[in-house]
């Protein structure tokens, strides 16, 4: 890039704006929109990328890769962390408590972008010299040379801002123990005294086949155990009952022993005796006939 | 392309944040749409710094950032106390000093 006036810039970076714009405005647009916290700080980190796309092709260099470092990479993260800490589940109500106020947000909003634009579109910006010269030392080298002189004082002021912040960060989210923490025994009497659980919980999965943590465990008679799934899943509906699954599978081996004995009815004592040698079809018959005896 | 697009962008992006706080009610993505402001800022400021010629542009943009990274931290530090206090993250919620 010469140091001279130019009006326009190379067409290959005017493509990269378009596209790049379309998927910035997406990303911002969404970041607004979505429902959900997570997908709006997805967005709003896709946009900023996209930003740091923009700031390398407009010659910050130094600005485009700290834009991904500390913006994408620090500060959407934190958001991220804070969200899940949170909760994600807690959803923005989309009640209006004030009336009318999301139509006259909408318009406050377009009236300033109107004017906004406006305002750009008076200045008639027609030529622009572009960082060819500015840059000519390299743009670290630039920029470090104009902060350790001129800004050197806001550059100063900045050190002290950030000791400031993570000071009371630290002092907002500490939290100061009022009483004694209780000892184990004190636990352990308090828990008896009320009454309620005061054994382990139940382990969930069933007969060695399930272990997932959302099946809960049954009871002898064989009903769930409601407590032994964590209370969140719980809370969602995303418990998976299995405690009908036995006793299909039994009806599904009986239909299948009556087909069995049906076709080949001179084998049933003989399959009985020797289970393990059985083929797996005839192993499963057997065992329900174990089972199936008694009753 | 004349670099003044970017400056129309940077408008576009600040005009969405800026509806983006008056629109949304949950305190963590009023924050977020703030972000967004930031940035579009940033972006003219770098912008400026081409048509311009000179690095002072970038400058700002970078002192922009610190700040910006100072205020997300204090700032999301408010949001996890208001929300232990009182279990919910909606900028509606925090009416205590309402009449």
């Amino acid at each position: 890039m010469s140091n001279l006036a130019v009006t326009a810039t190379s067409t290959g970076e005017a493509v990269q704006f378009w596209i790049l714009a379309t998927v910035a405005v997406g990303g911002a647009l969404s970041t607004v929109l979505m429902k959900k916290a997570v997908h709006s700080a997805l967005s709003l980190a896709a946009t900023m990328i996209v930003l740091a796309v923009f700031y390398l092709a407009q010659g910050a260099y130094f600005l485009g890769i700290v834009q991904i470092v500390v913006y994408t990479g620090a500060i959407m993260m934190l958001f991220l962390f804070v969200l899940m800490l949170v909760g994600v589940t807690a959803a923005d109500s989309l009640k209006e408590t004030l009336k009318g106020q999301r139509w006259l947000a909408a318009l406050c909003g377009l009236g300033f972008g109107v004017l906004l634009m406006a305002g750009i579109a008076n200045a008639s910006i027609g030529s622009f010299t572009g960082l060819g010269a500015a840059n000519k030392h390299g743009n670290v080298e630039g920029l470090a040379t104009l902060i350790f002189s001129k800004y050197v004082w806001a550059f100063e002021v900045t050190g002290a801002l950030l000791i400031t912040a993570a000071v009371g960060a630290m002092v907002l989210t500490h939290r100061e123990r009022t009483e004694r923490r209780a000892s184990q025994r004190e636990q352990a009497e308090a828990r008896v005294r009320e009454g309620k659980q005061v054994t382990p919980l139940p382990a969930p999965g069933v007969y060695a086949r399930h272990n997932a943590v959302d099946i809960p465990g049954l009871l002898p008679d064989g009903s769930v155990a409601e407590l032994s799934v964590n209370p969140t899943l719980r809370a969602r509906g995303q418990m998976r009952d299995v405690s009908k699954e036995p006793t299909l599978r039994v009806a599904e081996l009986e239909a299948r022993a009556e087909e069995w004995l049906d076709r080949a009815p001179s084998r049933r004592p003989a399959a009985s005796g020797e289970a393990d040698a059985g083929s797996a079809e005839q192993s499963d018959a057997d065992r329900h006939e174990t089972e199936g005896a008694p009753r | 392309m004349n670099p003044v697009n970017y400056l129309y962008l940077s408008a576009l992006l600040f005009t969405i944040g800026a509806a983006g706080v008056l629109l949304r009610r949950n305190a963590i993505i009023v924050f977020m749409c703030v972000e967004l402001m930031l940035n579009a800022c940033n972006l003219a400021f770098v912008t400026f710094s081409r048509i311009h010629g000179n690095l002072d542009g970038q400058i700002i943009a970078f002192f922009t950032m610190v700040v910006a990274a100072a205020e997300v931290v204090v700032g999301l530090a408010i949001i996890v106390t208001i929300f232990r206090s009182r279990h919910s993250a909606s900028v509606d919620d925090a009416n205590l000093m309402k009449l």
